[in-house]
């Protein structure tokens, strides 16, 4: 249960409570029918929500439950339609292409002769590139025909769990043979089927048992920090309550001590006796507990709840928070923390993927030692990068038929490359956002231009090895060149769809499917966006085809064809095209690889296989038993797949174990981290280049540290022979451990580690993963804005750094810490002395106005040991003092403790962002995770309580959504508590004159009314809409993003600065009628009725001092209430004549709305009741105005002069007079220290200090901008 | 160039937008409208209250308030006011023996005369109350202890009244009508006033009983049962409240209108004072109709039928005379009220201006860079 409902509980409770106690006779204070109206609306509220969300369960859940499904029937010996619900555990069920799995199901048998079922897991973690399942192997003979009956095994499988990628069970034959299965064999509840025409499976997991169902915890709770002290604000409320209802008891039993004898107006009860002046104190303490119970705010929680959805609402439909390319919103998952993003201390991010696009670029390789730059492939994606601002300009020249664009005997390719790509880009571009969903395909990875020096080398190396293969067939050595694209093709788990095979999706993209047919008419393409670039592409290419055709070198031709033709199955411009070209493309066999589009799990193998194909090496298809690669020769090679040895965190690196077709040898290709890799190295790759094997190594490490310089992601490739024998042996082992039940994945990995070894070293390949837009600007804005960034990466700390200066968060000027060290004794003595270094800088009196601009660079293992507890304080401190963290080599579970250790170490809000599986412990363990809906899955989006689709969106959400959502709310909460007091304390100050006697001088249905309409919307509207400063300003100055931190705006003692007005408030809207009344002819309700109304109008006007900004909106509400205040309360009193007993409003407010006094009373109590918190205001704002009230001045001046002051102000801090990290506030305003509005804690003074010494340097600013 | 792209722009739309805007017909896109609403723009009055912007308001609610206050205390005290005290709490006061020797059961009437001085005229019309202390008609279970059914005339609740009442709800197994201890506790004593002319004669004053409550309580609010006609037969079976000498439908005996529960004394007191201390309107005495004042300077005399006992909770009783104006009774606080918080807002106005050059003018120069 989580801790809201609890509360709502314990609200319901203490409501039930009250009515209790209003139904016992001694102690009631109203009628107990109308106490129970509150509690009644309430309840009703939460009812009608409820009951309407949990209709649409209700629906949803029949809808799912009568879904049509297939199951054998064992009495008709066929599968038989049934529904969903009606699947049992130990049923066979058929799925038919593009179903949806019903239940956790043991794959049997597929229609697919290879035993093969294609499924789609976007339902559960939201990856859409297809995921292979095979049938378990050895239980049923893969017949055509499945028949259920002959399936005898018994089959053992785990207990249920959550974990979806993890299944273990084993199926036991008639003869006691075991077989193991795993999650590679279990269809999920949820997958869609795909490509694979039906499938048969063994229901083991049914209903709520299914993995999906166990993942499935509904939606995620999480307290905020301002929720959390609100909290407490509540005890002191009950606190205060009880005091007064003391108070109230003592009093009355005061007031009962001191009568000599029983005046006429004690009433008796009904046998004439009087209660004892101690036991009717006692009732009257439950009595005032049930008069002043409004002071506990339970209508704030309800309040509060609708003030988040219109936050949440104003902050899903904000048009800069949505991403135009995968046309999606910001989702808030997390419902109940908006104000915390306004709160933000510390941001944990991941790199790839979040800070960077995680598209992947193949940029340069490295083989056999020797490097090869791909310049053109360099220039080509900056000129991309160009042409993205271009874009409109350069669609609109002319396309001019072109000379071949790239050949070898060219040198001048830049102009005509770039005119291609403009136009190759604007095609991508439209068919964009079909494209972007469906696989990791961008123009950058699937566009890379070989380098020509490489293309010759193989293309001699084909050559050489094609004579020295056709002259003895029994040579063993091919060429490293090859071998090295050989396995970037096979190495691999990318799947291979055709483009004419392309999957259905249920939802979304039906248009492209219409796009699939490849005899689109061609008529109707002068319609369709890609008619220029269409003609200009087919006016280029032509000459170019011919030219390759008649060229000797067709395989080069065709090499620089593939990659434009290469399009996303989807993009119309790719098809046609392809339809066009059929009749000149008859040099190749029927099925081209223009239309392959390949899915792969990270877009690192995509990148790499579509690299490999731009120098020929095609992947075509790929099955569990072979990978089919075509060569640039044209020839088919398949390749037999003897085992994956797949990819884990522990080994950093996969392998693929295939037998080469032509050799008949068993081959293992490795693909890893180049650590991982470089001390498998053994045996030189050929005897013949042993002596240089050792070069090889170091030149490749070397160009491996430069691709980290320049941030690039490295991998190594490797490969092995293995021999006949060897592999037997090892195969015996790893049957063994495939089939083991215990300890399974431990064996698993036991024998790829066995595998992998002697290595020997083929290349290196450097990917690019570009930054993504705005990425700098928006990590300076954060920064700004007083938060620290820390990006936590798996990355190599080379490339780390790297980043790190591309996204400004390190800064050239800086002291970067470089903490890497083997052991503890190091790392405790680096610790040490960066903390006193640190330490004596900030003690330096000099330094008193300047924070060093500290980073600090850890790696994982470093980073383990500072973490352990004896470290941690330490270690925590210092990064305290650092601008910036950087920690790589991390492990997702480091990360997530990362986040918990500073969280908990300095008690600060932290906000963890990132996009794949490894962040969802970070963004789970932080205040607030965010996932960036990107590359690699929906696992993060699934876990975050926010899901961005681009890092820059991180700016706006924070500094501006934060910022409001965070004032408001907590102006709205103090608001709140501040109305309740001063309204029941009238009641209070009006029992010192009723003997305590719990008398209420305001008719109890207009007291009702008051809360529950005249004073309810106001506050809310206040929550949802108030506006203290304009987006733009609070995006040109991200220090105002300060104010939230920290204690921020809701402090302690502004609380009890409110009480305390509130009280005084209460005290001048009773005494001020008291006094004018004193003496006089009054009666209780006609005493009452003016206070009612003046305490509606201080309220209000209360309200309207805080309300920032004034909409049409602000002022309908306002005046709405007070108009509804009178237009009821007048009703109420010329209808009621009999209705409401002891109470009894007839005529009294026209009556004395019909008296001048009434006026005057409300007109000066109202301002007496205000003038303080006004002129307190007034003020403040004149005389210390906050950064706020600063930025608000700011926000009054015209937006070209406002915009202007900005950047002038943005382009003196960025200058270097003062570094681009120091805390600075507008210089703008005064040059005084700005004083909070109250008095501040510690943490708070530290920032205002900072501030002070800012418009020190601010004033120079001044001065120098006056000159 | 601003032209040529736009142009660009234009073609853009043109051509390559059609196979997107297809696409978004397709699939509704889920971009947000782009309205002020929604995207929190709407155009909005942002006032930041500093010196300088507030300062006219203060100057004007003190210029405001002054003029009023001055109005209210000059109007307050014009209104002239006479209170009398003869609960009889000291020895040396005429009702001393009255309050002594009173109980709630005592059949004989006490009376007592209490001789006072008027020292100025009383102009218009004048209004006399009689004023209980310390008497807490506001008290809970007091305030309760009506049937306002009973008293609306309803004939039901008239023979079983509310619960309310209790435990003045029945009477010798008869309803009590009106029942509770409002109507119970009602304020008995009766007081008459003589004017005492120079030559020592005595004439008394003619009181009007009528139109001392309520209009919308006389006629909608309060009805006697069964209409006006007979009352004893309305009211049979019912009971008299236990403290009262008379039955309902007897409380006036001159005016046959003025009986039941419409009885306008009766109607006075059921309106619960708000206050312990309080008065209420007892009778009205008519301006006349010539130039004489209402109750000339001198000397008067105040005859006390003494009945209700106020001893028993420290309560003390006063007579009051008292012309009224257009804000009511002699209440020179409010007057006082306006004119101090006009002061305030005209000096904290000062304030705010000498504030207001001091920093303001360095704001401003600091807010618009040159």
């Amino acid at each position: 249960m989580n801790l809201f409902e609890q509360f709502h509980r314990l609200a319901n409770i203490y409501f039930v409570g009250l009515a209790i106690l209003n139904f016992v006779p001694v102690v009631n204070a109203f009628e107990p029918e109308i106490a129970l109206i509150p509690i009644c609306v309430i309840m009703c509220l939460t009812a009608l929500k409820d009951a309407w969300e949990d209709f649409r369960r209700y629906q949803s859940d029949r809808k799912l439950n009568n879904t049509p499904c297939f199951i054998y029937s064992r009495k008709a010996k066929k599968f038989i339609e049934r529904r969903w619900k009606d699947v049992r555990v130990g049923d066979f069920v058929k799925v038919i292409c593009n179903e949806i799995v019903p239940a956790d199901l043991l794959l049997l048998h597929t229609s697919d002769p290879n035993g093969v079922c294609h499924i789609e897991t976007s339902n559960l973690d939201g990856e859409t590139n297809l995921k292979q399942r095979r049938v378990m192997s050895g239980v049923c003979i893969s017949d055509p025909d499945f028949e259920p009956e002959s399936f005898n095994s018994l089959v053992v499988c785990e207990k249920p769990n959550n974990n979806l990628n993890h299944f273990k069970c084993y199926a036991e034959k008639p003869d006691k043979e075991k077989v193991g299965a795993g999650i590679e064999s279990l269809l999920l509840r949820g997958c869609t089927v795909r490509n694979t025409d039906h499938a048969v499976g063994f229901v083991v997991y049914a209903g709520h048992e299914t993995k999906s169902m166990l993942n499935n915890n509904g939606p995620r709770y999480k307290r905020s920090k301002l929720e959390r002290k609100l909290n407490k604000d509540v005890i002191f409320c009950v606190i205060l309550l009880f005091f007064m209802c003391l108070n109230g008891a003592l009093g009355h039993f005061l007031w009962l001590q001191a009568l000599p004898t029983v005046p006429p107006y004690l009433v008796p009860d009904s046998n004439g006796h009087l209660d004892s002046p101690g036991l009717s104190s006692f009732y009257m303490f439950f009595t005032m507990i049930i008069l002043l119970q409004v002071l506990i705010p339970i209508s704030l929680y309800v309040s509060i709840e609708l003030v988040k959805i219109g936050q949440i609402f104003f902050i899903t439909n904000d048009i800069d928070l949505y991403d135009e390319a995968t046309d999606s919103r910001i989702q808030c998952k997390a419902l109940n923390i908006t104000e915390d993003l306004g709160q933000i201390e510390y941001i944990f991010s991941d790199k790839t993927g979040t800070l960077t696009e995680n598209k992947m670029v193949f940029r340069r390789c490295s083989i056999m030692g020797t490097e090869y730059p791909h310049k053109e492939n360099a220039v080509r994606l900056a000129v991309l990068e160009e042409s993205e601002a271009e874009e409109n300009v350069l669609f609109n020249k002319r396309p001019q038929p072109v000379k071949p664009r790239w050949s070898l005997d060219t040198e001048d390719t830049n102009f005509e490359d770039r005119q291609h790509q403009h136009g190759s880009h604007r095609k991508s571009k439209v068919a964009g956002n079909a494209q972007s969903n469906v696989a990791f395909s961008s123009p950058l990875e699937t566009e890379v231009i070989p380098d020509r020096k490489l293309l010759q080398r193989i293309s001699r190396a084909e050559s050489s090895s094609r004579s020295s293969r056709s002259g003895s067939s029994s040579s063993q050595n091919i060429d490293p060149y090859l071998d090295f694209f050989l396995s970037l093709a096979i190495c691999n788990t990318v799947v291979v769809s055709m483009a004419t095979a392309q999957r259905q999706r249920v939802n979304g993209f039906s248009h492209s499917l219409q796009s699939n047919n490849p005899m689109d008419p061609l008529s109707n393409m002068p319609k369709k966006s890609g008619y220029f670039s269409n003609i200009f592409t087919s006016w280029q290419r032509k000459p170019n085809r011919n030219r390759t055709i008649s060229e000797d070198s067709v395989v080069e031709g065709d090499i620089f064809n593939l990659p434009e033709i290469m399009e996303e199955p989807g993009d119309i411009n790719g098809l046609r095209r392809c339809s066009l070209y059929a009749p000149t493309n008859s040099d190749k066999p029927a099925t081209t690889s223009d239309n392959l589009s390949y899915e792969a799990e990270s877009p690192d193998e995509a990148a790499l296989v579509y690299a490999a194909k731009a120098y020929g090496f095609t992947l075509l298809a790929r099955t569990p038993d072979s990978v089919t690669v075509r060569l640039p020769s044209g020839e088919d090679l398949v390749f037999e797949v003897l085992d994956t040895l797949t990819f884990d965190s522990f080994r950093k690196r996969m392998s693929i174990l295939v037998r080469d077709p032509i050799t008949k040898k068993y081959v293992l290709y490795t693909k890893g981290a180049d650590y991982a890799i470089m001390e498998l190295l053994g045996t030189p790759y050929a005897e013949n280049l042993r002596g240089i094997q050792k070069k090889i190594a170091a030149d490749t490490q070397h160009h491996l540290d430069c691709y980290a310089k320049d941030g690039l992601r490295t991998l190594c490739f490797t490969k092995k022979v293995v021999s006949d024998k060897e592999y037997k042996s090892w195969f015996v082992n790893r049957q063994r451990a495939l089939a083991a039940i215990e300890n399974r994945e431990q064996l698993v990995m036991d024998t790829a580690v066995q595998l992998e070894t002697n290595l020997c070293l083929l290349g290196a390949t450097g990917i690019e993963d570009r930054l993504q837009e705005s990425v700098p600007d928006t990590i300076m804005a954060l920064r700004e804005a007083g938060i620290q960034v820390w990006v936590l990466t798996g990355d190599k700390l080379e490339t780390a750094v790297n980043i790190g200066y591309a996204c400004r968060l390190l800064e050239d000027e800086d002291l970067v810490i470089n903490m890497s060290c083997k052991n503890k004794l190091t790392c405790t003595s680096i610790v040490d002395c960066a903390l006193q270094e640190v330490r004596r800088y900030n003690e330096d009196p000099r330094n008193v106005d300047t924070t060093p601009d500290i980073s600090l660079v850890i790696d994982g293992l470093t980073l383990n040991m500072a973490l352990s507890s004896d470290l941690q304080d330490r270690f925590v401190e210092l990064a305290k003092h650092c601008r910036s963290v950087l920690c790589c080599r991390v492990t997702p579970l480091q990360k997530s403790s990362v986040v918990k250790v500073v969280r908990e170490k300095l008690k600060v809000m932290t906000l963890a962002v990132g996009d794949g599986a490894n962040d969802v412990n970070m963004i789970q363990a932080a205040d607030i995770g965010i996932g960036i809906s990107g590359q690699e899955g929906m696992q993060a989006v699934m876990a975050s309580d926010f899901a961005i689709s681009r890092f820059k969106h991180l700016k706006k959400l924070l500094l501006v959504h934060g910022h409001w959502c965070y004032t408001r709310l907590a102006n709205m909460i103090i608001y709140f508590f501040y109305k309740n007091v001063a309204y029941v304390n009238l009641l209070f100050w009006y029992q010192f004159f009723c003997g305590f006697s719990g008398t209420t001088m305001i008719d109890y249905w207009l007291m009702i009314f008051f809360n529950l309409f005249f004073t309810s919307a106001p506050p809310i509207m206040f929550g949802i809409m108030d506006r203290d400063i304009s987006a733009e300003i609070l995006l040109g100055v991200p220090e105002l993003y300060r104010t939230g931190q920290g204690e921020g705006e809701y402090k302690f003692s502004t609380f009890w600065v409110n009480m305390l007005d509130a009280f005084y408030q209460s005290l001048a809207c009773f005494f001020i009628p008291y006094l004018a009344y004193q003496g006089s002819d009054i009666d209780i309700f006609s005493f009452g009725t003016p206070l009612n109304t003046i305490s509606l109008f201080t309220i209000l006007l209360h309200l309207s001092i805080e309300i920032k900004a004034w909409t049409a909106v602000h002022l309908i509400i306002i005046g709405g209430s007070v108009v509804l205040y009178f237009v009821v309360t007048l009703a109420y009193s010329a209808v009621c004549v009999t209705c409401n007993p002891p109470s009894n409003p007839y005529w009294i407010l026209p009556r004395q709305m019909a008296d001048p006094m009434f006026y005057l009373l409300c007109l000066i109590t109202t301002v007496v009741a205000l003038l303080p918190r006004y002129t307190f205001h007034v003020l403040r704002n004149s005389i210390a105005p906050s950064p706020l009230v600063q930025a608000k001045h700011l926000d009054q001046l015209d937006p070209s002069t406002r915009s202007e002051y900005i950047k002038e102000w943005r382009s003196f801090r960025g200058g270097g007079q003062v570094k681009s990290s120091r805390l600075s506030t507008p210089p703008s305003p005064t040059l005084e220290t700005p004083v909070g509005m109250y008095p501040q804690s510690p943490t708070v003074s530290d920032i205002m200090g900072d501030e002070f010494t800012l418009n020190v340097i601010s004033e120079n600013y001044q001065r120098h901008l006056h000159l | 160039m601003m032209a040529s792209s736009y142009n660009a722009k234009e073609e853009d739309g043109h051509h390559s937008g059609a196979s997107s805007h297809g696409a978004a017909g397709a699939v509704k896109s889920k971009k947000p409208d782009n309205t002020a609403f929604k995207q929190q723009r709407l155009p909005a009055w942002q006032p930041i209250l500093t010196a300088g912007t507030v300062l006219p308001a203060f100057f004007v609610i003190g210029l405001i308030f002054i003029p009023i206050g001055i109005g209210l205390f000059v109007s307050s005290n014009n209104i002239k006011e006479f209170q009398i005290d003869y609960t009889g709490v000291d020895i040396s006061s005429p009702c001393y023996s009255c309050a002594k020797n009173f109980s709630w059961n005592s059949t004989t009437p006490c009376v007592c005369y209490v001789p006072f001085t008027l020292n100025q005229s009383f102009e218009s019309n004048v209004f006399m109350y009689y004023g209980l202390s310390n008497f807490y008609q506001n008290h809970r279970r007091y305030v309760k202890s009506r049937d306002d059914s009973q008293l609306n005339g309803d004939r039901s609740a008239l023979t079983n009244p509310s619960k309310e009442c209790e435990p003045y709800r029945t009477s010798d197994g008869l309803p009590i009508a009106p029942c509770g201890a409002i109507a119970n506790s009602l304020f008995n004593d009766t007081l008459e006033l003589y004017h005492i002319d120079s030559n020592g004669t005595s004439n008394p004053i003619p009181l009007a009983k009528k139109g001392i409550a309520w209009w919308t309580d006389k006629h909608v609010k309060f009805r006697n049962p069964g209409g006006n006609n007979n009352l004893s037969v309305a009211f049979h079976g019912t009971n008299k409240p236990v403290n009262w000498r008379n039955p309902v439908y007897e409380l006036d005996p001159s005016d046959p209108e003025n009986n039941g529960f419409i009885n306008e004394d009766f109607i006075v007191w059921m309106r619960t004072a708000a206050l312990p201390t309080f008065r209420k309107l007892y009778r009205i005495i008519q301006k006349k109709p010539n130039t004489t004042p209402t109750l000339p300077s001198g000397k008067y005399l105040l005859t006390i039928t003494y009945n209700y006992p106020v001893l028993s909770f420290d309560g003390r009783k006063r007579m009051i005379l008292s012309t009224i104006s257009w804000m009511g009774g002699k209440n020179p606080f409010l007057g006082i009220a306006y004119i101090t918080v006009g002061s305030i807002c005209f000096f904290l106005g000062v304030v705010l201006l000498i504030i207001h050059h001091k920093y303001d003018t360095r704001n401003n120069s600091a807010d618009i860079p040159n």
